[in-house]
């Protein structure tokens, strides 16, 4: 198959079509290099788990795809719109990429439903009354929808993240990051977020995860990388990133998180 | 080895819930623990009940029980008599709006009244957000047209005529309008990216909180008019009215800058992800709550420029203060300086306590700011 071709009659029919390519990132927080030529690039539908110890550099490289984080060196290119300092391409990336938080971030002075109405409004220019059916709708997607009027203080911490992944579908992303989800939550209320994400795979987003939910990465990745030192020292699918890693450094990293 | 005990599987029963211990209460318990706990307290107590006989009957006698609420100067004058409120009933309309003329008086209170329903509509919030914000601020320009006039078929007063709780009123509310907002401005201008902006907004911060209010009135009054061009006249009220808002927006400014760094870079990032620009960011997320975290300082600066007002005496205003001191002058009503100064501290107190407990309301209000 001619993939040129068909690519410069009709883009949207390009398969795999590249959302996310980023080519010899390099970044460094004042003397300290914390990505090191990082090469990366998500298809889409595909979900990706980014695992490795604290300090590896896993949310900062996710946390530069939507530019919370500027990168020095390389490129970075969310469906062919290039991440460059024009803030105009900055916010066209941003309202694409949906982003949950390991601290949720939810707008604590708003309801529940003015949480999830608000970018839709502004930044797409959905009117009121249309902004808040699509709230709903995804709030009852995530089984939450009886607390629309809450405030963000009034639930727990599962329902929160749940919300906050709930706010940013209601952007219609087309791919999603997740910054340690559960990392911030009682045991009690992971699976809960886990659920939704699963469900969320099954229906074809396109994910990159940071988590070290091992549970999860075996159940819906199509790919796993594990970073260290700001280097991605592996990547594979997650049958054979669990059973048989290739690196010493990954077995150790497994064997330290699954050892228990 | 005839007995069993059944190993495994229990259902648990939570435990009712009991009530509390009884408290020790009553009235005497309440004054041992808080008036005679001790040598040191029952003394102070002892001591503090002295200071309120010797002087609560006084001031109530002169006050309320021996004082003359009606008729003229020389009915007060009688030997013996207290405090004589039969002062503020003549003076009243001097004191509440100075030598306004009097067919005109329900301009500034129509004004009054209009500032009553936009505090009313936002208390009640049957207003919110932007239409809330752009209803005070057109407030300002309504009242001082009303009572000004001199367009659109309103008769001008001049503002030599302008006087009374009236004119302090009118300072300190608009004053407060207009530099909270000017406030926040500055606020933002710290924190900005473009370096001349910072330094603007901060060069005007340090000067303005660098000199003392009446240095800015004096400027304002007397050596503004220097320097402007000839043939350009701004009244003198409106100098003095923009020098109050300027020094107010520059202590306004610090207090919003206190709230701004207190905010948690999360909710700036997590504005940025959904896609936000900067306005949408701070006008929506940042600054709304930065605002409630600084209410009590807030309303804190709003008393103290109501308060501040009073020195726009010292050049030549005679507002509140400036009536309570002129209508003590007049020869019908001379010598009664301590019912004057009496009833002008009760006023001041009065709208002071009323914007306390409004601020008050306010925290007490609304979601609670959990993360």
């Amino acid at each position: 198959m001619n993939t040129a071709t068909i690519a410069a009659t009709s883009p949207d029919h390009q398969r795999p079509q590249t959302m996310i390519q980023v080519t010899k990132l390099n970044k460094w927080y004042g003397d300290f290099h914390v990505l090191k030529n990082i090469d990366f690039s998500v298809t889409k539908g595909e979900r990706i788990v980014v695992c490795g110890p604290s300090g590896s550099g896993k949310s900062t490289l996710i946390r530069c795809l939507n530019r919370l984080e500027e990168h020095q060196q390389g490129d970075i290119v969310i469906e062919g719109v290039e991440l460059t300092n024009s803030v105009k391409n900055i916010e066209k990336i941003r309202s694409d990429v949906g982003m949950v938080f390991q601290h949720f971030n939810l707008f604590p002075h708003m309801t529940i439903l003015e949480n999830l109405t608000l970018a839709p409004t502004l930044v797409r220019s959905m009117p009121l009354i249309e902004a808040q059916e699509q709230a709903m709708m995804y709030l009852q997607r995530v089984k939450i929808a009886e607390h629309a009027h809450k405030y963000p203080g009034q639930i727990s911490g599962g329902q929160q993240q749940r919300v906050a992944i709930a706010r940013s579908l209601c952007m219609n992303p087309k791919v999603m990051l997740f910054d340690e989800p559960t990392s911030a939550l009682d045991p009690e209320m992971i699976k809960e977020v886990l659920d939704v994400m699963v469900e969320l795979a099954q229906e074809g987003m396109t994910m990159v995860v940071v988590t070290h939910e091992m549970g999860f990465a075996k159940e819906v990745a199509d790919r796993v990388i594990f970073m260290d030192g700001g280097e991605i020292v592996e990547e594979n699918d997650p049958h054979n990133f669990f059973a048989n890693a290739q690196v010493d450094r990954t077995q150790n990293f497994l064997s330290q998180i699954l050892g228990h | 080895m005839s007995v069993t005990t059944q190993v495994g599987f229990r259902t648990f029963i939570p435990q009712p819930s009991m009530a509390p211990p009884l408290e020790v209460s009553g009235a005497a318990h309440w004054a041992k623990q808080n008036l005679f706990n001790g040598w040191i307290s029952s003394l102070l107590t002892l001591l503090g009940v002295l200071l309120i006989v010797a002087t609560v009957p006084r001031f109530l006698n002169w006050a309320v029980l021996d004082a003359i609420w009606s008729g003229d100067g020389e009915a007060c004058r009688v030997d013996g008599v207290g405090a004589c409120w039969a002062y503020v009933g003549a003076n009243f309309r001097i004191l509440m709006v100075g030598i306004y003329p009097v067919a005109e008086i329900w301009r500034p209170v129509i004004s009054f009244v209009l500032m009553l329903a936009v505090i009313w509509l936002t208390v009640s919030g049957k207003v919110k957000g932007t239409r809330m914000l752009a209803c005070w601020l057109i407030l300002p320009f309504i009242a001082y047209w009303l009572i000004g006039g001199g367009s659109l078929g309103m008769p001008e007063v001049d503002q030599s005529r302008w006087g009374g709780l009236m004119l302090s009123l009118l300072l300190a509310s608009v004053g407060i309008i207009i530099s909270v907002p000017l406030g926040v401005m500055l606020a933002l201008g710290r924190f900005s990216g473009s370096p001349v902006i910072k330094l603007l907004c901060v060069t005007f911060i340090e000067i303005v909180r660098g000199v003392p209010l009446i240095t800015i009135l004096f400027m304002a009054s007397v050596m503004l008019p220097l320097f402007l061009p000839q043939g350009m006249d701004i009244n003198n009220l409106l100098r003095i009215q923009v020098g109050m808002i300027l020094f107010s927006s520059a202590y306004m400014a610090e207090v919003v800058r206190g709230g701004l760094q207190a905010m948690p870079a999360g909710q700036f990032e997590a504005a940025k992800a959904l896609g936000l620009n900067y306005r949408h960011t701070m006008f929506y997320i940042i600054v709304p709550q930065a605002m409630r975290h600084v209410l009590p300082p807030m309303i804190g600066r709003c008393i103290a420029l109501f308060k501040d007002t009073s020195l726009v005496l010292i050049v030549g205003l005679l507002d509140f203060l400036g009536m309570l001191k002129t209508s003590t002058q007049d020869s019908n009503w001379m010598g009664f300086e301590a019912e004057s100064y009496v009833f002008g501290a009760f006023v001041y107190w009065l709208v002071c306590y009323s914007m306390s407990r409004y601020g008050q309301h306010l925290e007490n209000s609304g979601p609670q700011n959990k993360h």
